[in-house]
């Protein structure tokens, strides 16, 4: 049986035509869905109003809040270490036993659970520090998860930037420390923002590994008083933080309003929406940066 | 070498070049903390509670409450492993061919499509947390199952269906990054010889790639293993080996969500979801073996 | 470092936002004024962890207590029955919220140290999707149908229909307390029953699933699940209270010793006081002073 190849070639290409339309479909199927689904709190009062005890009508200002700081205060963590390991992967690093090992503890770290994370959480930043649940715990559980992330991330664009400028660098009498600082990573600029605020964006839906650790309720915050040494600050990283993934769990679990419903499909629209937020941001700065680097 | 030069190089290279060595060093650390944590918290069971390996791997008799008057706690897991493999397993199987042909069509059908809108769209797939991948699970997948396929809608099936959405970003990714390697000289050769694209792509692209789809393939599934919270939301946690792809069963990581805080710490109960984590670890630091052992291969044979 | 400025930026701008947004919030507290008035208790602060089913209750009153006592901190979280035992039980947090006595999760030797404070009582229905056709169960046909004997609504005067359990996992404590006072502990079948993790995914899951039975406290019952009679007698709680109808347990706070003095004795002697009566009652728990029979293990 012989088949046109020039016949099979089109039916194929059709194929990946369709599977690929067929992805597209599915987004938009599923952001359209949730969207659709929580359009009826996408409105200021929801995003700026505490939630109501047993009754109709709460927000979620204080989850919203939590979750940026938790991720800001992670990435404060993250970034400093994630960016060193992936300098040192990119252009320290030889072909040995060391070089192995970091690769696979940043492979093994990548694939734990993330349960698993908050588990050693709760026992090590909570427990052992004697903090109890707090923020801080949180954002360095977070930090264990998005660490391997970050570091790839860095590698990945400290790779790509070209061999030439480098060996120009050196050939000037640079150290090698010099060129990176001074010529490699603003050169992957561009590439390590997009990566980071991307990995943030991330970081901003993760519930499982915060229900142990940053806690599952919010004391009430006091959104005029920004002492970072306040109980009642919004600043204060010692104070327990629910965040707004957690807060969907939470909704769904045991949620006892009766609008339960509505203020958790809300609350995954507003999820949603930040995630496209952070997508789109990454990229543009990304770009943004990268124009100004280059004197565009 | 004077001294002010030392003092220089001190400044300018030492300095940076330790401190990247001493963050390197520190990603060793934390694993290492990670593990030796995992594994003292995980051999309770079998250290202090005398439970034998082999039962705990191998048998099916999960009565973690059980009094001692009945015969005290068993613990045996082999369910929980039996429902991760299947659950993970079909969803690689439904994953997998949309994955590898979408990764096929941003590299060589249309890489600007493929690098405008895939990409992005690849990763609001990934930005999207589980937590609303379960509910949407819950909400519109099971209802489906049940009014479409029969069975109460809480299955396997809706849990494979949700992996293999959760797990297509993974897979699609690393499948691209490695068919966009192949250099162009092959593929010109390909074309000149008279071949379609098709053809290209079957008996060209795709063999020199394979290596690399592999250990998409095989990330894919690590991740699939490690999910919790979306899968547990969908496949209605019947402590059963599933007979069909519509009933419900359940996993290793749904167990552990469930169980973990309604236990206290050091009960054999509690002991033996641990020994459950570190199980994980472990099938997890198996896959990373497996991927070395492909990405060997694929260097030897290009 | 000037390079670095438009990530910090983008940093500052991100976080001045969201301040912006929530800022506007806050709101004028009126009652400020008149705390200063309110007799001190004593200050510092409490944790207390555990139950997730008593988390809201007792977050709502911490609210109010510390509205009353501002020198008093406390803090509630969730993480379920096992986790707050085990956290008072070795000192890492003041208080343990469980919904069952510490005997049954904790060694004796650990559960001897705890005090128990029973702060009020939750009762349980049975329920069921609303679209089944039966109103009542005898107690002898419950255990049946949670052991795997009676599978067919027709069996108990329903429709020709599959029954399909849900259960809370069996480390639960309503799955604890339904098992004890409402199946008499018998064993339910393996591996027959669906199991969710939560209240809410339960309810969820009952309304979708036709033929469906499970239990709920009864905070969570409404009208989109059917409450089903236990032995002709209705959940409710009259007869509860009266001691009519058995399915229901405590909420325990436990501390570590008697605790006396500290903010979080007080806290407890707070919730379990006249004041936080009514919003006990309007949260659909049962203030332990209502009752007419009591249980001590």
């Amino acid at each position: 049986m012989r088949i046109n190849p020039k016949a099979t070639d089109k039916i194929a290409t059709g194929i990946f035509y369709l599977v690929a339309l067929g992805f597209i479909i599915l987004l938009v199927f599923f952001v359209g869905y949730i969207i659709y689904q929580g359009r009826l709190r996408l409105n200021l009062n929801f995003i700026t109003s505490a939630p109501v005890f047993m009754k109709a009508g709460g927000g979620i200002a204080p989850q919203l809040f939590n979750s940026v700081y938790l991720v800001f205060l992670s990435m404060l963590i993250t970034v400093p270490i994630g960016l060193s390991a992936g300098i040192y992967l990119a252009e320290y690093a030889k072909q040995n036993r060391f070089t192995n090992a970091i690769r696979f503890c940043i492979e093994a770290l990548a694939s734990l659970p993330s349960i698993v994370i908050g588990l050693f959480g709760l026992l090590v930043f909570v427990t052992m520090t004697g903090w109890g649940y707090t923020l801080m715990s949180g954002a360095l559980a977070m930090s264990i998860l998005n660490l391997p992330v970050i570091t790839r991330v860095s590698e990945d664009s400290l790779r790509g930037v070209s061999n030439s400028y480098k060996e120009a660098s050196l050939a000037l009498g640079a150290t090698h420390w010099q060129t990176i600082y001074k010529l490699i990573i603003p050169v992957a600029l561009p590439g390590l923002i997009t990566g980071i605020v991307m990995t943030a964006g991330r970081a901003f839906g993760e519930a499982a590994a915060l229900l142990y650790t940053a806690g599952m309720s919010s004391p009430k915050l006091d959104f005029t008083n920004w002492n970072p040494l306040a109980y009642s600050s919004p600043l204060n990283p010692f104070r327990p933080a629910e965040t707004l993934a957690v807060y969907i769990w939470k909704v769904n679990s045991e949620g006892l309003a009766p609008d339960a419903r509505q203020i958790a499909d809300g609350s995954a629209a507003i999820l949603i929406i930040t995630v496209f937020v952070f997508n789109i941001g990454s990229r543009f700065f990304g770009r943004l940066i990268g124009n100004k680097l280059s004197g565009k | 070498m004077s001294k002010k030069s030392k003092i220089y190089n001190f400044k300018h290279e030492y300095l940076g070049r330790s401190v990247v060595t001493f963050f390197g060093l520190l990603l060793i650390l934390i694993t290492i903390i990670m593990v030796l944590f995992l594994a003292s918290k995980g051999m309770a069971t079998f250290l202090d509670n005398h439970v034998p390996l082999t039962q705990f791997l191998f048998s099916t008799d999960w009565h973690p409450e059980r009094g001692i008057a009945e015969g005290g706690p068993v613990v045996g897991v082999l369910i929980f492993i039996v429902g991760s493999v299947l659950i993970s397993g079909l969803a690689l199987l439904i994953s997998t061919p949309f994955s590898v042909a979408l990764a096929i069509f941003m590299t060589e059908i249309s890489p600007k499509l493929g690098k405008k809108i895939f990409q992005p769209v690849i990763e609001i797939f990934v930005g999207i947390p589980s937590v609303v991948y379960g509910w949407v699970g819950l909400t519109v997948l099971v209802p489906f199952v049940r009014n479409h396929f029969g069975g109460l809608g809480f299955s396997m099936l809706a849990g494979s269906l949700v992996l293999a959405v959760m797990i297509f970003p993974t897979i699609a990714t690393v499948s691209a990054d490695s068919l966009s390697i192949i250099t162009e000289d092959y593929k010109e050769a390909s074309y000149a010889l008279g071949a379609t694209r098709w053809h290209t792509i079957r008996k060209i692209i795709f063999p020199c790639a394979l290596p690399g789809i592999l250990t998409g393939v095989v990330l894919g599934l690590a991740r699939a293993f490690g999910e919790a919270l979306a899968v547990q939301m969908v496949i209605g946690n019947s402590i059963r080996i599933p007979g069909s792809i519509l009933d419900s069963t359940i996993n290793l990581t749904s167990i552990i969500t469930m169980d973990m805080g309604n236990t206290a710490m050091g009960t054999p109960w509690n002991n033996a979801l641990w020994s459950m984590a570190l199980l994980l670890l472990l099938i997890s630091f198996l896959f990373i073996l497996i991927i070395h052992r492909i990405g060997r291969k694929g260097n030897v044979s290009a | 470092m000037s390079k670095f400025k438009p990530l910090l930026f983008v940093l500052v701008l991100i976080l001045s936002v969201s301040a912006a947004l929530v800022g506007c919030s806050s709101q004028p507290q009126p009652n400020q004024d008149a705390n200063q008035q309110q007799p001190a208790g004593p200050s510092g602060s409490a944790t207390a962890v555990g139950s997730s089913a008593l988390q809201p209750l007792a977050e709502k009153a911490a609210e109010m207590y510390m509205a009353k006592n501002p020198k008093g901190k406390v803090q509630v979280q969730g993480g379920g029955s096992g986790t707050g035992l085990t956290q008072v039980a070795s000192g890492a947090c003041d208080i343990g919220n469980s919904d069952v006595f510490a005997a049954e999760k904790l060694t004796a030797d650990q559960a001897g140290t705890l005090v128990d404070h029973k702060v009020c009582v939750v009762g349980f229905a049975t329920v069921a999707n609303p679209k089944v056709k039966v109103d009542n169960l005898t107690g002898q046909q419950l255990i049946d149908i949670f052991t795997g004997k009676i599978t067919n609504w027709k069996d108990v005067g329903g429709d020709d229909q599959k029954i399909v359990i849900l259960n809370r996992p069996s480390s639960s404590g309503t799955r604890a307390t339904f098992k004890k006072y409402a199946l008499n502990g018998a064993e339910e079948a393996a591996g027959q029953a669906l199991t969710e993790e939560s209240s809410g995914t339960i309810k969820k899951a009952l309304a979708d699933t036709p033929g469906s039975i499970s239990y709920l406290a009864l905070s969570y019952v409404d009208s989109t699940v059917k409450s089903l009679k236990y032995n002709g007698i209705e959940a409710t709680t009259d007869n509860i209270t009266s001691g009519k109808y058995p399915i229901w347990s405590y909420e325990h706070m436990y501390t570590k010793g008697e605790a006396a003095g500290t903010v979080a004795k007080d806290f407890i002697d707070y919730m379990m006081g006249a004041e936080f009566k009514s919003i006990i009652t309007q949260m659909g728990y049962i203030p332990n002073s209502a009752m007419t029979v009591s249980r001590d293990k």
